[in-house]
């Protein structure tokens, strides 16, 4: 990165499309099973806890305090057990959606107001009627929006993963700091923020055309 | 059924009119509390909505309300019925039967159940709101889609406009009348309402309740009803079960025996100082004398229609469409001068036309004309054609008829007795 040298070069970018769109696809990959496995687990998780809501407290504890290490510091932990694999990587990037997710699908259903809920108890709707006919569509604005935040922080989680050697955007990253050489580096960091505006912009519009009835106000 | 014929009816009407008729009962539920208490923690009252050894029948096809302060285990008595809440004592009978011998999910399914907040399903269309018990027994589609309609059109909704709309587009009547459509669905025998009616504006809930009125007399329902407002006990019930803290019933009556021969001085108290004017509330335009007034047609003649009202010795007209329905009151004074006879009658622009319905109570009725100008009202039949005139002085003299017509009113403290002297 000398004085003078254009920011980014074309010509780099020109022989590396294959490149980047493989790395670009172990990005997508990585964020979407961490994503699909970390929702599975919250939503197991938070049906439990609306079942019993003692079980909310520990719960968040434990994803509270997954949270808050460091995301390097847990890859390293993770190594010696699992090795530079795409398991280690996911184990973490899961790790991170938790707290998110359950706090937004809990959230989501105690959300549901309570003459509603009674209504739905009155006319006789069985437990599992009214969890998956009332509460979970009307909890749905609130889930998605916790995928919003967890899809967009894993996004951006992902690109740490390079350093296991799982790939993704970061690698452009990491090449270009270790290199000196902006190119890869702003390829990379570029393509991960707009993953991140994509990813979000496109679960908003999911959750519109979800919940039609919030749409349409008075 | 008694076999009774309308006229049968009707002249039961006349003669105690302080009670409603009595519904034609098609497949009323009979619903029975016996020593039945519910205690809330340890607290030796049982806490706030507790209720204590209540025994209480309801007749099939009775709307009985059960009214009293905050606290008075009115609302736990109702959800005991539906099993939302289980006594720690006694049973609860729906037809003979202890409900806490049904499965919960189907017991429910066969009551209907109104509360105060709707509680419409903000994610479904009113169409999918009114079919949710329907969908839960499984009904063809075909005969869900017919019974939603049916329904919305019964509560005054056009089916048309609202089928398709969220409950968020709705106003706060709107959605107390998708409440009430929703509960009878299925055609349940017994509906339970807690509060239904709370959580609108006065006008709203006037016209919801009267409208109500006429839809249980013609479904013959059993209705339980809990409210705080001891106007809505009277006007709505047919029988009234007064609750006093503690979750005891201090009178069960039927509201023209309540107001005329309080129990206690409790429930006296509760009715309010008042009574004489709520019995206003148990009479009906219907039960009123209504006056014959000279009426003119849009566009007929002037002429002739001031000479009618000339002869009747009226300073006004009643102008009537050309269906028959009331447009407004037409002062004499104002047709057109003896040159021009035949000039036609308008519409007049005056506003001050009352038009009041036959189920309308008195008491509505009475304040309707002591607002208006000209203290009188149009009286119309169910099509909104005109019946007669209802005065103030009708209103006075239909109140002196349902006093005669009942024993001296015990209620008020008698005079102290002084022996010896003579009166």
């Amino acid at each position: 990165m000398t004085p003078g040298e254009p920011l980014i070069s074309w010509d780099w970018v020109a022989s590396h499309l294959g490149d980047i769109a493989g790395r670009l696809g172990e990005h997508l990959l990585l964020t979407g099973l961490a994503i699909g496995i970390g929702f599975a687990l919250s939503f197991l998780l938070s049906i439990r806890i609306v079942q019993q809501p003692r079980l909310y407290t520990p719960v968040t504890w434990v994803t509270g305090v997954l949270y808050t290490i460091p995301s390097l510091a847990l890859f390293a932990l993770l190594v010696p057990v699992t090795g530079l694999s795409i398991a280690t990587a996911e184990i973490g990037l899961v790790s991170y959606t938790l707290l998110i997710l359950i706090r937004n699908i809990v959230g989501g259903i105690q959300g549901v107001p309570a003459d509603v809920r009674d209504a739905a108890i009155g006319m006789g709707y069985t437990p599992r009627q009214l969890l998956w006919r009332v509460e979970l569509p009307l909890a749905l604005p609130v889930i998605i929006a916790g995928l919003r935040v967890a899809t967009v922080t894993t996004i951006g989680l992902t690109t740490v993963t390079a350093l296991i050697g799982q790939g993704g955007l970061g690698y452009f990253i990491l090449e270009g700091i270790q290199r000196f050489f902006s190119t890869p580096l702003l390829v990379g960091a570029v393509l991960s923020v707009a993953l991140a505006v994509v990813a979000d912009a496109a679960l908003a519009l999911v959750q519109r055309w979800a919940t039609p009835w919030a749409r349409r106000g008075a | 059924m008694s076999g009774a014929s309308p006229d049968d009816g009707a002249a039961a009407r006349a003669a105690a009119p302080s009670s409603h008729p009595a519904p034609r009962g098609r497949g009323g539920a009979t619903v029975e509390f016996r020593h039945v208490s519910k205690r809330f923690g340890p607290a030796a009252q049982g806490g706030p909505g507790a209720v204590n050894d209540l025994s209480l029948t309801l007749p099939p096809g009775e709307l009985c309300v059960l009214v009293g302060p905050s606290g008075c285990g009115k609302t736990t008595t109702l959800r005991m019925v539906n099993r939302l809440v289980e006594p720690t004592e006694g049973q609860v009978l729906l037809d003979g039967r202890d409900v806490a011998t049904v499965e919960p999910t189907a017991l429910r399914r066969q009551i209907g159940y109104v509360i105060q907040q709707v509680g419409l399903f903000p994610h479904q269309t009113i169409g999918e709101n009114v079919a949710t018990v329907p969908r839960l027994l499984g009904w063809p589609p075909a005969r869900i889609r017919a019974r939603v309609d049916e329904l919305l059109a019964l509560v005054g909704l056009d089916p048309a406009r609202m089928r398709e709309r969220y409950p968020a587009q709705l106003s706060g009547g709107e959605r107390q009348r998708v409440g009430v459509a929703r509960a009878m669905a299925a055609e349940p025998p017994l509906l339970l309402m807690d509060e239904p009616f709370g959580a609108v504006d006065p006008i709203v809930r006037a016209r919801l309740q009267d409208e109500f009125l006429r839809l249980h007399r013609d479904l013959g329902t059993t209705v339980l009803f809990v409210t705080h407002d001891v106007d809505e006990a009277i006007k709505l019930g047919t029988r009234v079960a007064v609750f006093q803290v503690g979750g005891r019933v201090a009178q069960y009556a039927p509201p023209g025996e309540l107001l005329a021969r309080p129990a206690n001085e409790f429930v006296a108290q509760f009715v309010g100082a008042d009574r004489g004017l709520k019995r206003l509330a148990l009479l009906r335009v219907g039960d009123a004398g209504l006056a014959d007034w000279p009426t003119a047609r849009v566009g007929e003649p002037a002429g002739a229609a001031g000479a009618r009202a000339t002869a009747a010795g009226a300073a006004h007209l009643l102008v009537l469409d050309g269906e028959g329905r009331p447009r407004g009151w037409l002062p004499v004074a104002a047709l057109p001068p003896d040159g021009a006879p035949d000039d036609a009658i308008n519409a007049p622009a005056d506003d001050g036309l009352v038009v009041l319905d036959t189920a309308t109570t008195l008491r509505d009725a009475l304040s309707l004309l002591l607002a208006s100008p000209l203290e009188r009202g149009a009286v119309v039949d169910g099509d909104g054609r005109y019946l007669g005139v209802l005065t103030m002085e009708a209103v006075a003299a239909a109140l002196r008829a349902a006093t005669a017509g009942e024993p001296a009113p015990d209620a008020a403290p008698p005079a102290p007795a002084t022996p010896g002297v003579p009166p």
